[in-house]
């Protein structure tokens, strides 16, 4: 083989060999959907079948039994609850750090990023008990306000990183020119930093809408999220494959199909805006 | 920015995280010291250490800590480096690639519950499961996964959901990479190896960084994975520390017990935490 072809040959075994995984690591997914049109009795057949006559039965069952939609709409409420109002405390103080960093600035975000390790489960019991004195059990109220507590440290940290990047000259330009605090803010940072805190907001969103310690531990019928509908689909009287795979597709589509979407400002929500 | 001004934006979020962990620590801490049983509500009063040395004594205790390290530890191994293998195989140009990094990070996006249904029932269940047909057709005894290698299969399943996650990370920060640093280094003769240790590692050092910390927040606590899956057994042998709270304070009603072992996994977190700073607090441009 001269260097070409082996060049070539590489790169056809190369493509191959990432079709091969990308095929591997979707199969489960996939598997999931394709078991969602099946019949009870197909979903469980041996040996596992690939060509079947489809049926829309179990979506139609999971709403008639389930009412998804209140399900689905506890989970859009919460998790953009949860992000918008961690946001709304996260902005000012994240724009405050980086414009005015202090010796104590990274010692403030450290502790932050600390209490994120706090075990959920450690405080569970204590929580729960606030929630019941205050009437909060199964309130969508509860979960945005955990929600917001337990994704702010993370907030902070991406929007820091964001606000930090913004070159300071570019404040003192216009501060010569005689721009206001006000018009500063939004004339120059906002437009400047509006990316990075869109991110931000979809990581928030996409790792929310997936919590499931709270959400399975607070919430039962009147505000509970997919996570506790799809959990509750897995007791051992209820276990029914194919309408599982409905529930479940209907669970995942809308975060994944806004994941792939959305793939590009999510790493950079995710490494802090510092891979490109 | 006049200093006051800035620390006025800042005092909600402190103050309000300083509450979310004050207000449960001290809560619970208290509950650690007394007698508090759901079922046995008129016993009570302070007991001082003994809800811990109950916790601690615990036969299940010690095997919770070490599947704890040993579930954060693998996952993290197996998604860094698969990750990171991933991640330059699907480095060049070819046909279809946006379709395979679609496929390739999805996982990361299903939620856990699901995620964890769909592995037990639809790939590892012994008799009606894809790996269970895999196996008879080559003529192999089916395995029952979760029963014979709880740990392992748990795993598996979160692997399978955090790689695309290491994934998504590590290949957007190759696309960084200096390809004419790359070329020289080739023309001076390093191969593959040469290059993936000199120029890569170094390129990639930061995302690995912040992969690890993100994933080692996320593991040391997880629970919907094992609740919907073996519940911690058989036995022990799949119990994290946080599901073994879980089932003292919720299915053993023990309130004491369970916020005892609530401070153990709150000193084992700062414990973690510490050696995580020191490596991360590097790493931040903060």
């Amino acid at each position: 083989m001269t260097d070409r072809q082996k060049k070539q040959f590489l790169n056809n075994l190369s493509t191959f060999g990432a079709w091969t995984v990308a095929i591997l690591f979707f199969f489960p997914i996939f598997w999931m959907f394709l078991t969602s049109f099946k019949s009870e009795l197909q979903a469980i057949a041996v040996p596992p079948l690939f060509v079947f006559e489809p049926t829309v039965e179990n979506y139609v069952l999971v709403e008639e039994r389930t009412d998804y939609l209140k399900f689905a709409w506890n989970s859009v409420v919460t998790s953009i609850g949860g992000t918008l109002l961690a946001m709304l405390i996260a902005i000012p103080s994240a724009y405050a750090m980086a414009f005015n960093t202090t010796r104590w600035t990274k010692d403030i975000l450290l502790w932050m990023l600390s209490t994120k390790m706090l075990p959920a489960v450690g405080v569970l019991l204590p929580i729960y008990l606030i929630c019941q004195k205050f009437g909060l059990l199964d309130t969508k109220t509860a979960l945005v306000v955990i929600y917001a507590m337990i994704n702010l440290p993370i907030i902070m940290l991406i929007l820091f990183n964001y606000f930090k990047e913004i070159p300071k000259e570019i404040l003192e330009a216009s501060r010569m020119d005689g721009a206001s605090t006000y018009g500063e803010i939004t004339q120059v940072v906002m437009p400047l930093a509006w990316g990075g805190i869109a991110s931000t907001a979809l990581l928030s969103v996409v790792l929310l809408w997936n919590e499931a310690f709270w959400s399975i531990n607070l919430t039962s019928s009147n505000a509970g999220t997919l996570v506790a509908l799809v959990a509750s689909f897995s007791s051992p009287e209820g276990l029914f494959w194919a309408k599982l795979s409905a529930v479940s597709t209907l669970a995942c589509a809308p975060i994944v199909i806004f994941g792939w979407l959305t793939q590009k400002q999510l790493v950079q929500g995710l490494t802090f805006g510092a891979v490109k | 920015m006049n200093p006051t001004l800035a620390k006025w934006l800042q005092a909600p979020s402190v103050i309000l995280l300083l509450l979310w962990m004050i207000v449960p620590l001290s809560m619970t801490i208290y509950f650690s010291t007394i007698r508090y049983h759901l079922l046995y509500q008129d016993r009570t009063g302070f007991i001082g250490l003994s809800n811990y040395e109950f916790f601690y004594t615990d036969p299940s205790f010690w095997p919770a800590i070490l599947n704890t390290l040993i579930l954060v530890g693998s996952v993290l191994l197996i998604s860094v480096v698969l990750g990171l293998a991933i991640s330059l195989l699907i480095n060049h140009d070819f046909f279809g690639r946006g379709i395979v990094r679609v496929l390739l990070i999805s996982p990361f996006f299903i939620m856990p519950t699901v995620n964890a249904l769909v592995w037990k029932n639809m790939l590892m269940n012994p008799i009606y499961g894809l790996f269970a047909f895999i196996s008879t057709s080559f003529g192999l005894d089916p395995i029952d996964w979760l029963s014979d290698f709880p740990l392992f299969s748990i795993i598996i399943i979160v692997s399978w959901q955090w790689t695309p996650f290491a994934i998504l990370i590590f290949m957007t920060s190759l696309q960084s990479q200096d390809r004419e640093q790359k070329e020289a280094a080739t023309l001076d003769g390093a191969g593959f190896w040469a290059q993936f240790f000199n120029l890569t590692i170094p390129h990639l050092a930061r995302p690995i960084a912040i992969v690890i910390m993100i994933q080692m927040i996320f593991h040391l606590s997880i629970f919907a994975e094992i609740f919907v899956t073996t519940s911690g057994g058989p036995g022990v042998q799949s119990t994290n520390l946080a599901f073994l709270i879980f089932t003292q304070a919720l299915q053993g009603f023990d309130v004491g017990v369970a916020s005892a072992g609530g401070v153990f996994a709150i000193i084992l977190a700062n414990i973690v935490a510490i050696f995580l700073i020191r490596i991360v607090g590097k790493s931040l441009t903060v």
